[in-house]
């Protein structure tokens, strides 16, 4: 299997006529996890939507070059298949409000139409909420509705739904920034669990964030790719000086 | 400024304040031994205890700013450098404190055939030099001058492996003046002391400022 899943070459992505991600490349390796970083409004965010093809959902976002999953262009799959394959969690926990914990688990399946019998449904129910650490909290409730469970516990089944599809790489933008320290410190555990089986690339404002879950650490700025390396050269000694004043806190 | 640049300047005065007390302290007890100035040499001994709320102080507050702004980078080996380079002032200031005292027991100076023999005068100049460098390199983030610390040393290092011999042809040549002798080689063995201690220094600076680990390879 190749060590590279994701890969983006001379990749932009475009609002109109705002050029906000400029010709990034990038390799991400397999089963690791990825931070990436850089001040608001530095394009990280739309990277991260480009990924999985949700960028162009907003009216009048375009963009262009390779984003390559497996050596296959996403821009030539369907977008039902690549949402699939890469899957995507939201900064606030956005469990179905009118769905239990178990048919949001499996709420995936179900909107795409696929149909399992019971014993499946459990089976990857119990799974899934197991691989997000929320199986021993919530096994016997799990025909309470989701959003009854506490924030952190709502986005911990956020990740379970995601990961219910079995996806390569789950996608996560600023997870925990609407969680207290606790929650934020459990999914952070859930994440380093994670990576055995999955890719994870992670959008935060959290340097301290980035430096504890990651293993590489992307920094942005204007659009730009400044820098991508392993997480502890990046805060020990980064090549760029923006990203050493961005990290120090040092940046106007 | 933020206030963690605010509280990483007030640190690094901190610790040039303590960098020019121990100076300072170098500069008295070798003019104490020079002209066996005893009162100098008693506010040596009693300066040190300023030496040793400086480490103190300097150590809380690398404690409190790792605490409250996880830093990082530049930040990050600035602090880790500070408190090394901190505990090797503090023991330089002690070795100052232990020249002194030798000063304030003894009851004759050294005799001028001891120190052109012995070289230990000139070693100390030396060593003072070494120890001025490196404040001066942390005052400029200059690392060449750093870097000439590593040569300067082998100045020392060669003094003092020549020492047992030096001295013990002196004691053969004047065995009234033995207690004098082994006190300059007590005297040697602790400046080259310093010059190990100037050497960590100059290497914590680079660290700092280039990223680069030199402890333990040869930089000469």
């Amino acid at each position: 299997m190749e060590r590279t899943i994701i890969k983006s070459e001379n990749f932009n992505a475009y609002f109109g006529n705002n050029h906000v991600v400029k010709n990034v490349n990038i390799e991400i390796e397999r089963n690791k996890v990825i931070a990436v970083m850089g001040p608001s409004g530095c394009g990280k965010t739309t990277y991260l939507r480009c990924i999985n093809r949700l960028h162009e959902l907003i009216e009048g976002a375009r963009c262009d070059g390779k984003m390559l999953l497996n050596g296959q262009d996403v821009y030539n799959m369907h977008p039902i298949f690549t949402r699939l394959k890469i899957g995507m969690v939201f900064q606030r926990p956005n469990p179905f409000p009118n769905l239990s914990i178990y048919d949001n688990v499996i709420a995936g399946y179900v909107l795409n139409g696929i149909k399992m019998s019971k014993a499946d449904k459990n089976d990857i129910v119990e799974k899934s909420l197991t691989s997000a650490a929320l199986w021993k909290e919530v096994k016997d409730s799990l025909h309470k509705k989701g959003t009854f469970l506490s924030g952190g516990q709502q986005q911990r089944l956020c990740i379970a739904r995601a990961i219910a599809m079995e996806p390569e790489v789950l996608l996560l933008d600023e997870p925990t920034s609407a969680l207290d320290p606790i929650s934020t410190s459990s999914i952070e555990e859930l994440l380093k669990e994670l990576k055995n089986n999955f890719t994870l690339i992670i959008v935060t404002h959290n340097m301290q964030q980035a430096a504890r879950v990651s293993d590489k650490t992307a920094f942005f700025y204007m659009g730009e790719l400044v820098e991508y390396d392993d997480t502890k050269k990046m805060f020990t000694n980064p090549d760029d000086i923006r990203t050493q004043n961005y990290i120090t806190g040092r940046f106007s | 400024m933020t206030q963690f640049e605010t509280e990483i300047e007030e640190l690094r005065e901190e610790v040039k304040k303590m960098w020019k007390l121990v100076r300072s302290q170098l500069t008295k007890t070798l003019d104490a031994l020079v002209n066996f100035d005893k009162d100098l040499a008693r506010e040596v001994v009693v300066k040190e205890k300023r030496v040793n709320a400086y480490e103190l102080k300097i150590d809380l507050d690398c404690e409190n700013i790792f605490a409250l702004y996880q830093p990082v980078a530049i930040d990050l080996r600035f602090l880790l450098a500070v408190l090394k380079i901190n505990s090797n002032i503090e023991r330089i200031g002690d070795i100052a404190e232990g020249i002194a005292k030798y000063i304030i027991d003894t009851d004759k100076v050294f005799s001028e055939e001891l120190s052109k023999q012995t070289r230990v005068l000139e070693m100390f100049h030396e060593s003072i030099v070494m120890f001025e460098d490196t404040l001066k390199s942390f005052e400029n983030d200059d690392t060449t001058i750093a870097r000439k610390v590593f040569k300067k040393d082998d100045f020392l290092d060669q003094i003092n492996v020549t020492s047992n011999e030096t001295v013990e042809v002196y004691i053969k040549q004047n065995p009234e003046d033995i207690n004098q002798a082994l006190y300059a080689l007590s005297i040697i063995r602790k400046l080259e002391r310093i010059g190990d201690q100037s050497k960590n220094i100059a290497e914590e600076i680079i660290f700092y400022l280039e990223a680069k680990v030199l402890k333990h390879t040869k930089k000469s």
